[in-house]
C-alpha cells in the first residue's frame, strides 16, 4: 500500500476535471434546491443537453465548437423551459417525479439506436472539444508536475477554464442571493402563499431559478464532455445528479462556498476510497472483491452518506438548519 | 455569515490558482497511467435462438498501443480488463465463432468510450428474421403482454400508493424492494438449491420481513423525529443508491433465470402465444391483487388502513393504532413488491436494477391512477402496462423507447389532472 500515491491521487482528483465539473452542477442545483426550493431530481439531464448540443453540432453537422457551445446552452434552457412549464405549479413530491422521469427520457433517447446517426446511440460521440485545446496557452508537453501532483496539459487547461466559470458562477450566485430577486427566491422557499400574497408571479421566479441553475449545471456538462472529448449517455444516469445532491448537502445548501467545499471534499473521498480499495485488493489484503466491484462500494457509501446527511446533518458542514427548506408544503 | 463564505471563495481561488501557477515542477509523480484502477470491457454473446456461446475470443486495443484479449465464459460472458478510461477498439475473432453461429453483424466496433469501471459491448449475432404479422394480431399480443406487465408492476404499485397514502413517503427505494425479492428468491433457489416454488414462497416472506426492517430501523425513527418529507424522500433515494449498489456486488451485473421454468414453449391461443409461467405469473398477480383489495374494503384492518390514509390524525383519535397499520401496510407492501419481483424475474431474468428499471413506470402508474389511492395504483398499473405496449405499434417507435412513451405520458398526466384518474380533487400545485 502506497499511502503516498493515494493521497496525492485523491488531491489530483479533488481539484481535477470531473471535480469542476460536479461543481459546477452543484452551483446551479444550489440556487435551484438550496435558494429557492425547487426539488429538481434531473440535473443530469442538463448536463447532458448541453455536452450533446456540443458533441451533435460539431461532430455530427461539423459545425465550429462555438456553435456547439451556443447550441448546447440553448439546448439546456430549452429542456428547463419544457420541463418546467408543466410542473412548476406542481407541490414538490410530484416536482422530483417528473424530473426524474424527464432526465431518463433524455438518457434512453440519447441512448437509443433510432437516433444513432445524429446522437451516436451507447457510444456516444467522440472528437468535438479539440478547438478548445488549440486555445490553450499551455506549451505542448507531456504535463506539469506540482511537487508530486501531475496534471496534463489537457486537463490543467480544462481546470484553469472551470475554476474560473466556478469563480464566476459562485461571484453571480452572491450577489443574485443578496439582491431583492433572491430575497423572493427565499421567500418562496420559505413561504409560496406569502410571497403570492405579495403580488410576485411566484412561478416565473421559479422558472427563473430553474433556468439559470440549468445553464450553470450545463457548464458542468459541458466541462464533462470536453475532459473526455467524448459524451456517452450513461455518463447522465439518475447516480450523477444524486452525486450532486450529495456534493451540495456536504458543503451545506444555500451557502455560496457550499457546493465547492463540497465538491472538493467529495471528490477527495470518492477517489480516496477508489484508491485505497483497488491498492488493497491488487496487494491482495482484500480477497472477496475484485477491482471492478471497487467502484460499486464507493456508490454504496454516496447513498450511505447521502442518508447520514440528510437524517444527522441536513445543513452539511457550511449551512443553517433553520434556513434548510424540507417540508413539502 | 454571508461576507464570511466570500472570503471562503477567495481562499479556495487564491489556493486553486496558487496550485496552478505557483508551485515548481519537482518530477516525483512517479504512478503513470498503468496504476489507475482499471476499467472493465464486457458482453454475452448469445445465437440466435438466445443460447449462450462460449469460447469466442474478444480483443479490446487502444491507439495507445494497448491490447487485451477474453474468451466468453459457458454463460456467454466475456469481459477484457482496460487500464482505464479511454477509447477502445472491440473486435471478435470470427475464427473462434462455433460452426452454424452467424458472424457478427457489425465487427470490429469502434469508438467504445470506457468512462466508469464496466462498459457492456454487445455483437449482435447474425440477422434477426422478422415474422410479419397483421397489426390486429400483433395488438392482441401486445395487449395480453402488457396487461402481464401491468398486473405484476401493480402488485408493488398497490404498496408504494399505500405507504405513500399512511405515511406522506414517496419511496425511491421501492425499487430495490422488488429487486430484494427476485434476488433473495434466485439465491434460496440456484445457490442453495431449494425448489423453486418453496423458495418463492420464502422469498415473499423475507420481502416481508425486509419492509419490516425498512419501516422499524429507518423510517420509524425518522417519523418520531419528526424530518420533514422532502428530507425522508432524499433519504430514500441514498438507500435506494446504496441497495442497488449492494446487490450489483453480491450478485453481479449479468441477467441469470431462475433454477426453473428456464425456457417454455409458448401456448398458441388465436393469435396469443403465451408461455405457462406467464399465465401462471398473471394468474397468481391477479389473485394476490383481489385478495389485497378484499381485504382493504371488507375487513376491519382494511378499513383502518384507509381511514389512516385518509386523515392520520383523526384516525389516531378515533382509537386507530396508526403505527401499526403503517407497520402492517410496510410488511404487506413490501412482500406485495417482492412477489411482484419474483414474477418479474420469472418472466424476464434476474438482474440487480429489475427494480430500479421499473421504479419509474411505477411511480407513472401511481400518478396516472392518484397517488395513496390503492385501486387507482391497480388501473394505473394496467393502463400503463398497455400504454406502452401497443405504443410500440405506431409507426416510427421502436421497443426501446416504448419506456419514453410512459413517461411522456406522466408529464402530460400531471398537467392535465394531477390528482390522477381516482384521486380526490386536492391542491397540488
Amino acid at each position: 500500500m502506497d499511502w503516498g500515491f493515494i493521497f496525492t491521487a485523491s488531491v489530483s482528483y479533488a481539484l481535477g476535471a470531473l471535480t469542476v465539473a460536479y461543481c459546477l452542477a452543484a452551483i446551479g442545483l444550489n440556487l435551484q434546491f438550496g435558494y429557492t426550493g425547487l426539488l429538481n431530481f434531473g440535473q443530469a439531464a442538463f448536463l447532458a443537453s448541453a455536452g450533446y448540443g456540443m458533441a451533435v453540432m460539431v461532430t455530427t453537422f461539423e459545425l465550429s465548437f462555438w456553435v456547439g457551445i451556443t447550441v448546447g446552452l440553448l439546448a439546456t434552457l430549452a429542456l428547463a423551459l419544457l420541463l418546467g412549464l408543466p410542473t412548476l405549479r406542481l407541490r414538490a413530491d410530484y416536482l422530483a417525479i417528473v424530473t426524474i422521469a424527464a432526465a431518463e427520457v433524455v438518457r434512453l433517447v440519447v441512448r437509443s439506436v433510432k437516433f444513432k446517426e445524429t446522437l451516436g446511440g451507447s457510444d456516444g460521440l467522440q472528437q468535438f472539444a479539440n478547438r478548445f485545446y488549440e486555445l490553450s496557452p499551455l506549451s505542448d508537453g507531456f504535463g506539469i508536475n506540482f511537487g508530486p501532483f501531475l496534471f496534463s496539459n489537457q486537463e490543467l487547461w480544462v481546470m484553469i477554464v472551470g475554476w474560473s466559470l466556478v469563480a464566476l458562477f459562485s461571484l453571480i450566485t452572491f450577489l443574485l442571493a443578496r439582491s431583492p430577486w433572491g430575497r423572493i427566491l427565499k421567500g418562496i422557499r420559505e413561504d409560496e402563499d406569502a410571497v403570492r400574497s405579495l403580488g410576485k408571479n411566484v412561478y416565473w421566479y421559479k422558472m427563473q431559478a430553474l433556468m439559470l441553475g440549468a445553464m450553470m449545471a450545463g457548464f458542468g456538462g459541458f466541462i464533462i464532455g470536453i475532459f473526455f472529448n467524448a459524451v456517452s449517455p450513461d455518463i447522465y444516469a439518475t447516480a450523477l445528479t444524486f452525486a450532486i445532491y450529495t456534493i451540495l448537502i456536504l458543503g451545506g445548501a444555500a451557502r455560496v462556498a457550499g457546493p465547492i467545499l463540497g465538491a472538493i471534499l467529495f471528490g477527495f473521498l470518492f477517489q480516496f476510497v477508489n484508491v485505497t480499495l483497488s491498492e488493497a485488493v491488487n496487494a491482495d489484503y482484500i480477497t472477496f472483491l475484485d477491482s471492478s466491484q471497487t467502484a460499486q462500494i464507493r456508490l454504496v457509501l454516496v447513498g450511505a452518506g447521502l442518508m447520514l446527511l440528510m437524517i444527522y446533518r441536513p445543513q452539511g458542514i457550511l449551512g443553517d438548519r433553520r434556513e434548510i427548506a424540507l417540508d413539502a408544503r | 455569515m454571508v461576507h464570511w463564505s466570500v472570503t471562503r471563495i477567495v481562499a479556495l481561488v487564491v489556493t486553486c490558482v496558487g496550485i496552478l501557477g505557483g508551485a515548481t515542477a519537482l518530477a516525483s509523480a512517479a504512478h503513470a497511467a498503468e496504476d489507475q484502477p482499471a476499467g472493465l470491457v464486457q458482453g454475452f454473446l448469445r445465437d440466435l435462438a438466445g443460447n449462450p456461446v462460449p469460447g469466442v475470443d474478444v480483443t479490446a486495443t487502444d491507439t495507445a498501443g494497448f491490447s487485451g484479449i477474453g474468451t466468453s465464459d459457458e454463460a456467454g460472458r466475456w469481459e477484457v480488463k482496460v487500464p482505464g478510461a479511454g477509447t477502445y477498439t472491440v473486435e471478435l475473432d470470427e475464427e473462434t465463432l462455433p460452426d452454424g453461429v452467424a458472424a457478427p453483424t457489425k465487427n470490429p466496433i469502434d469508438n467504445v468510450v470506457v468512462t466508469g469501471s464496466t462498459r457492456t459491448v454487445l455483437f449482435t449475432l447474425g440477422e434477426r428474421e422478422r415474422t410479419l404479422t397483421s397489426k390486429w394480431d400483433q395488438a392482441a399480443q401486445l395487449s395480453v403482454e402488457g396487461l402481464r406487465f401491468g398486473l405484476i408492476i401493480a402488485l408493488a404499485a398497490v404498496g408504494l400508493s399505500l405507504i405513500y397514502g399512511t405515511t406522506g413517503l414517496t419511496n425511491f427505494a421501492h425499487g430495490e424492494i422488488i429487486t430484494f425479492g427476485a434476488v433473495i428468491t434466485w439465491w434460496l433457489n440456484v445457490t442453495l438449491g431449494i425448489p423453486f416454488i418453496l423458495a418463492a414462497i420464502l422469498g415473499v416472506v423475507l420481502s416481508g420481513a425486509f419492509g419490516f426492517v425498512n419501516d422499524q430501523a429507518l423510517w420509524k425513527p425518522l417519523r418520531k423525529r419528526q424530518t420533514g418529507l422532502i428530507a425522508m424522500m432524499i433519504v430514500s433515494i441514498g438507500l435506494a443508491l446504496a441497495l442497488q449498489n449492494i446487490f450489483l456486488i453480491f450478485f453481479g451485473g449479468a441477467s441469470r433465470p431462475f433454477g426453473a421454468f428456464e425456457t417454455q414453449a409458448g401456448i398458441e391461443m388465436g393469435p396469443v402465444s403465451l408461455t405457462p409461467k406467464d399465465m401462471a405469473a398473471m394468474t397468481i398477480a391477479a389473485i394476490v391483487l383481489t385478495l389485497a383489495g378484499l381485504a382493504l374494503l371488507k375487513t376491519r384492518f382494511g378499513k383502518a388502513t384507509r381511514a389512516v390514509s385518509d386523515n392520520p390524525a383523526l384516525a389516531a383519535s378515533s382509537g386507530i393504532d396508526v403505527e401499526r397499520v403503517i407497520l402492517v401496510v410496510w410488511v404487506v407492501g413490501a412482500a406485495l413488491a417482492g412477489l411482484g419481483g419474483i414474477l418479474q424475474g420469472l418472466t424476464q431474468q434476474v438482474f440487480p436494477l429489475l427494480g430500479a428499471q421499473s421504479l419509474l413506470l411505477i411511480f407513472a402508474a401511481v400518478t396516472l391512477g392518484g397517488l395513496g389511492t390503492a385501486f387507482g395504483a391497480l388501473v394505473g398499473s394496467i393502463l400503463v402496462g398497455l400504454f406502452i405496449n401497443l405504443s410500440t405499434l405506431i409507426p416510427g417507435m421502436t421497443p426501446e423507447l416504448k419506456n419514453v412513451g410512459a413517461l411522456l405520458l406522466l408529464i402530460v398526466v400531471l398537467m392535465v389532472r394531477p390528482q390522477g384518474i381516482l384521486g380526490r380533487r386536492s391542491r397540488v400545485g
